[in-house]
C-alpha cells in the first residue's frame, strides 16, 4: 500500500515527451462549483469508460491512537449507503462486470472505477452514492476490522514488507509519515464508527478531490452528468492546511530476525519531495544509478559482476511533502554483507566520480523517449492526469518535461549525487536469518 | 551454426487490407516459409508498439533432473550475440525508449518489448539475431546460475503460498511434465551444465518451433517486411521433439501438507480438467466466476462475508494450456481459523454445485463479468499480446474468436455438467500450509 502511490508517480514522472507532444497527454479541465477539479480525455477506440478519484484523505490525516482510520475509511466506502447495503452494491457492480477498488496511500485516498459505457449511468449514480451517502454500518466496520489486522497479519509472512515497514518507522520517527497506513492491531481495534463518520463527513469533500474520466465520453457530456449525480456533494472553504514537517531519523542499522533463505535489505535515507527544484537532475542520476533496470551500475554489480540478486534498485520517491532514497534487493543470507558494501560503494562512486558523457545521454533517451509509451491504457492516462493536478505540474507539463530532462549536465548530476545521497545518513534494514549472515550484532 | 543466408518469399494467408472495415483492427496471420507464424493485430490508440517472440519451449518440455532449463535458458539469452555484448540487448532498447523483458511458463518461452512505432526495428533485429545466434557465454554461465537461484530464493522458498503451490502441483501430477516448478527445483538448476543450455537452444530456438506476435501502432504491410527480412533468413530447424505424456486418471483424493515459517494458514485445491480445446471449457469459466469472480460470488459470499473464516478466495481454470490442466480454488484462512474449517464450507458450495443448477440471474452475471473483462483486456496493447501468444500457444488463437460466443452459449445445465464431472473430490489434490515458527537453524 505505502509504495503504490510512489510506484504511479514513478511511472509518471521519470518520462519525458518527444517534440510534437501527444494531444491525448493533454485533458480538458474543469473546476466544477464545488471545487471538484474534472479532468477529462475521450479515447474512442473501446466501449468503456475508466474513473480515477483521489481525495486529500490519506492516513497523515489519522490522529493520533487512531493509526487506520483513514484506510479504513476508504475501504468502507463500498460497504453500505443510505440506499444500498453492501451486498446490493457487490451485486450491482458484479452484474455489470465493472471494477471498482478503493485504496489508501499517506496523502490520498483512492476510488477507482472502470465499466462499459452503457452501464455509465449505474456505475456513476453508485460512485456518487459512496462519496456523498456512505453510512458505516457497525457490522460492515468489525468486518473490515477484521479483515485490515488479518492483512497486518499477512503482511509479517512478507520479508519485503516487514523490510519497509521498519524503514519508515526508522526513517520518519514520530511522525505520520512513518506509520504503517494500515496502522497496528491494536490502532485498528481502538477505532470506533464515530471515528469514521466523523473523518468521512471532515475530508470526503469535493474540494479536497480530484477526478479524472477517461474513455467513451466527451467533456461536456460528463460536466452535466457529474452536475447531477454530484448535486448532494457538498464542498465549503476549506481553511489552509498547513505544510507538514518531518526531522528523519538518525543512521542505524536494524536487523529482524527470521528463517530465511535470503537476507532482504533496504539501505536509504530521506529523499526530496516532489516540487523539489533538483527534482529532474535527481531522477537521471538515479536512472544511472539504480532506476535504469538492466542499464544500472547496481544491477551491473550486483546482480551481472556478482550474481548477488536477482533483483536489486533504487528510487528517489517524491511524495508531495516528503521523499525517500532507497537501495532494495534480497540476497542469500550468506553474502548480506557482500551485497551491502557492494551497493555502498556504488554510492561512493557516483558520489566521488560522477557519471561519463554516454552514460548520462543514454538516461536521457530512455526518460525522454519512455514517455509517450507509458500511458498506452485509459488507467495509465487518468491516473497520469490526478497526478498531475495533485503535484501541481500544470496541463503544459508533457510539454515541458522533454526539456526538463534534456538540460541537465553532467556537473549536475555530480552535484545532486553529492547533495541527495547522504552516506553519514544511511539507515539499513536487514530482515534475514541473522546468524547465517555472519554479521557481528 | 546458421551461417547460411537464405531468402524465402512471404507466404501471406490472411493479409487483406480493405480501406473501411466493420470491425477496426482484425488479427492478421502470416506465415515465413521457414515455419515463423507471424500475428499482427493493428491498435492504433497509443503510439507504441509491443513485439513478441514466443518459443514452443516451457518446463512441459524438459527431463527429471533438467528442471528449470527453459527458464535458465531465457536468462542466458540476454548474455549476447557475436554482434550484440552481454546485457547489451536491454541497454540498446533502453536507450531508444523501449522497455523490455521475457518469461518462462510450463508452455513456452516469451521475449518482449514495447517501443514507438519508429524503433520497434530495432527490437525485430536483436530478436533475429539471438534467434539465431546466441552465445550462451560460458564466462557469465556461473553468476548467472547464481542469480537464477537467487529468483528462486526470492520466488519459492521464501514465500510460503508459492511453496505450497510447488508441492501441492508436483502431488497433482504423477508423470505429467506440469509436476516440475518452471523455475526449477533448487538441486537441478544447481547442476545443469552449459552442454545442457546449448543443446535446448539448438532443438528447440527455430523459427518453427516460434512465432511472433505484434501489436500497436504500425502499418502491417511496413512491420512485415521489417520481420521479413530479420527473420526470413534463419533456416528452418529439425521439428523438435513431441512431448506425449498421459497423467492417468487419479482415483482418490491425494493431500499435502507443508509445514513452513510463516503467518496465516492457506488452502490450495487442484481438480483434474481439459484444456480450452475441450468443449467444457466455457462452462468451467463460468464456473470459476459462479464460484469466486467479484464480492457477490458464492465462495466469497459465504466464505468471506458471512462465516468471517476466509480474508481472500479465488477460482481459477487454467484452461489456456496445452495440455490437459487444474481447476485451483484457493483461501487465505483468517488468522487464528482452522483450515478443516474453511474446508468444509468450500466442500458443502461445492456440493452445491455438483447438485442443484445455478439461477438464470447468477449465469447471466457471470457471462456479463466475462464480457465487460474481456472488452476491458482490449485496452492494452501489452495485454491485448499476451492474449492472442497464449491462444496461440494453447490451441490456436482463432480460438479467441469465437471465445464470446462459446461463453454466450453455455446454460445452467452444462455449468451444473461440468461441476459434477471436474470438481470431484476423488479427482483432487488439497495442499495446505500449516505455519510453523521454527528456531533458526
Amino acid at each position: 500500500m505505502k509504495n503504490l502511490l510512489f510506484a504511479l508517480l514513478f511511472l509518471s514522472l521519470s518520462a519525458s515527451v518527444h517534440s510534437i507532444v501527444d494531444a491525448r497527454l493533454t485533458p480538458q479541465r474543469s473546476v466544477l462549483e464545488d471545487g471538484l477539479v474534472l479532468l477529462t480525455s475521450e479515447e474512442r477506440a473501446l466501449p468503456i469508460v475508466t474513473f480515477n478519484l483521489l481525495i486529500k484523505a490519506g492516513s497523515r490525516y489519522d490522529p493520533q491512537g487512531r493509526q487506520g482510520l483513514a484506510n479504513l475509511t476508504a475501504r468502507l466506502l463500498s460497504y453500505g449507503t443510505s440506499s444500498r447495503t453492501a451486498l446490493q452494491i457487490s451485486e450491482t457492480l458484479d452484474f455489470i462486470g465493472a471494477g471498482l477498488s478503493t485504496g489508501c496511500g499517506e496523502e490520498l485516498a483512492t476510488v477507482n472505477l472502470t465499466l462499459l459505457k452503457k452501464d455509465l449511468d449505474v456505475g456513476l449514480n453508485l460512485l456518487a452514492e459512496i462519496l456523498t451517502a456512505s453510512v458505516f454500518p457497525q457490522e460492515e466496520i468489525d468486518r473490515q476490522k477484521q479483515s485490515v489486522i488479518a492483512s497486518i497479519r499477512a503482511r509479517e509472512e512478507e520479508p519485503g514488507a516487514v523490510a519497509q515497514t521498519k524503514f519508515f518507522e526508522a526513517l520518519f520517527p514520530q511522525s505520520p509519515y512513518g506509520r504503517p497506513v494500515e496502522g497496528t492491531v491494536a490502532s485498528v481495534q481502538g477505532v470506533d464508527r464515530a471515528d469514521i463518520a466523523e473523518f468521512y463527513k471532515q475530508y470526503y469533500r469535493p474540494d479536497r478531490a480530484i477526478l479524472a474520466v477517461v474513455g467513451d465520453i466527451s467533456h461536456q457530456d460528463m460536466m452535466e452528468r457529474l452536475a447531477q449525480a454530484f448535486r448532494s456533494w457538498e464542498g465549503k472553504a476549506s481553511a489552509q492546511e498547513p505544510r507538514p514537517s518531518v526531522s528523519p531519523g538518525p543512521a542505524n542499522f536494524i536487523r529482524i530476525d527470521k528463517n530465511l533463505t535470503q537476507a532482504n535489505i533496504v539501505i536509504g535515507h530521506e529523499g526530496v519531495p516532489r516540487g523539489h527544484p533538483d527534482y529532474y537532475a535527481i531522477q537521471v542520476m538515479n536512472y544511472i544509478l539504480g532506476g535504469g533496470g538492466f542499464s544500472s551500475r547496481l544491477m551491473d554489480s550486483v546482480r551481472n559482476e556478482r550474481g548477488l540478486a536477482y533483483s536489486v534498485y533504487s528510487l528517489f520517491d517524491a511524495d508531495k511533502y516528503v521523499g525517500t532514497f532507497q537501495v532494495t534487493m534480497q540476497t542469500k543470507n550468506e553474502s548480506a554483507e557482500e551485497a551491502i558494501r557492494t551497493a555502498m560503494e556504488e554510492i561512493r562512486r557516483i558520489r566521488e566520480k560522477g557519471v561519463s558523457g554516454e552514460e548520462l545521454q543514454a538516461a536521457k533517451d530512455y526518460l525522454i523517449g519512455s514517455f509517450p509509451l507509458r500511458f498506452d491504457t485509459n488507467r495509465r492516462l487518468a491516473s497520469f492526469f490526478t497526478q498531475v493536478e495533485f503535484f501541481e505540474l500544470g496541463l503544459d507539463y508533457p510539454e515541458r518535461y522533454s526539456e526538463l530532462i534534456r538540460t541537465v549536465r553532467r556537473e549536475d548530476v555530480l552535484r545532486v549525487a553529492q547533495r541527495y545521497l547522504q552516506p553519514e545518513k544511511l539507515i539499513v534494514v536487514m530482515v534475514a536469518n541473522q546468524e547465517k549472515t555472519g554479521l557481528k550484532r | 551454426m546458421h551461417v547460411v543466408v537464405f531468402f524465402f518469399a512471404l507466404i501471406v494467408q490472411a493479409f487483406l487490407v480493405p480501406a473501411v472495415r466493420a470491425q477496426p483492427y482484425q488479427t492478421q496471420e502470416v506465415l515465413l516459409e521457414n515455419g515463423l507464424k507471424v500475428l499482427l493485430l493493428e491498435n492504433h490508440k497509443s503510439p507504441s508498439v509491443t513485439f513478441q517472440v514466443w518459443y514452443r519451449v516451457g518446463s512441459r518440455n524438459e527431463e527429471d533432473g533438467k528442471s528449470g532449463l527453459a527458464h535458465f535458458l531465457e536468462h542466458m539469452m540476454f548474455k549476447g550475440t557475436a554482434k550484440v555484448g552481454p546485457e547489451e540487448y536491454s541497454r540498446i532498447i533502453a536507450k531508444n525508449g523501449g522497455r523490455s523483458n521475457a518469461f518462462t511458463s510450463e508452455d513456452h518461452t516469451v521475449y518482449f518489448a514495447t517501443m514507438s512505432r519508429e524503433k520497434i526495428g530495432i527490437a525485430i533485429e536483436l530478436e533475429a539475431d539471438r534467434m539465431a545466434n546466441a552465445r550462451l557465454d560460458g564466462s557469465q554461465f556461473e553468476s548467472e546460475k547464481k542469480v537464477v537461484m537467487e529468483e528462486r530464493r526470492l520466488r519459492t522458498e521464501d514465500n510460503p503460498i508459492s511453496a505450497l503451490a510447488e508441492v501441492t502441483g508436483a502431488a497433482t501430477y504423477m508423470v505429467h511434465p506440469y509436476r516440475r516448478p518452471v523455475i526449477g527445483w533448487m538441486g537441478d538448476i544447481q547442476n545443469l551444465s552449459r552442454e545442457d543450455l546449448q543443446r535446448h537452444y539448438q532443438s528447440y530456438y527455430l523459427p518453427n518451433n516460434a512465432f511472433i506476435v505484434v501489436v500497436g501502432d504500425f502499418s502491417t504491410r511496413e512491420i512485415l517486411a521489417k520481420i521479413k527480412s530479420a527473420f526470413g533468413k534463419i533456416p528452418r530447424g529439425p521439428e523438435p521433439p513431441k512431448v506425449k505424456v498421459e497423467e492417468p486418471p487419479q482415483r482418490g483424493e491425494r493431500r499435502v501438507v507443508l509445514k513452513k515459517e510463516a503467518e496465516i494458514p492457506f488452502l490450495l485445491m487442484y481438480y483434474h480438467v481439459p484444456n480450452l480445446r475441450d468443449r467444457n471449457s466455457f462452462a468451467l469459466d463460468i464456473l470459476s466466476v459462479i464460484l469466486a469472480g467479484g464480492r457477490s460470488s458464492r465462495l466469497y459470499q459465504e466464505l468471506v462475508y458471512h462465516k468471517r473464516i476466509a480474508s481472500s478466495v479465488s477460482a481459477d481454470y487454467g484452461g489456456v494450456s496445452v495440455d490437459p490442466t487444474a481447476f485451483s480454488i484457493t483461501a487465505r484462512v483468517m488468522p487464528d481459523k482452522e483450515p478443516a474449517e474453511v474446508e468444509r464450507a468450500v466442500d458443502s458450495l461445492l456440493e452445491r454445485a455438483r447438485s442443484e443448477p445455478v439461477s438464470e440471474r447468477e449465469l447471466e452475471k457471470a457471462k456479463n463479468q466475462i464480457e465487460a473483462g474481456f472488452i476491458f483486456g482490449q485496452d492494452s496493447i501489452f495485454g491485448q499480446a499476451m492474449r492472442i501468444g497464449q491462444y496461440e500457444s494453447a490451441a490456436g488463437w482463432r480460438f479467441l474468436d469465437s471465445y464470446l460466443a462459446g461463453v454466450r452459449k453455455v446454460t445452467a445445465a452444462d455449468v451444473l455438467k461440468v461441476a459434477k464431472q471436474y470438481l470431484d473430490p476423488d479427482r483432487r489434490t488439497v495442499g495446505i500450509l500449516i505455519p510453523v515458527k521454527e528456531k533458526n537453524q
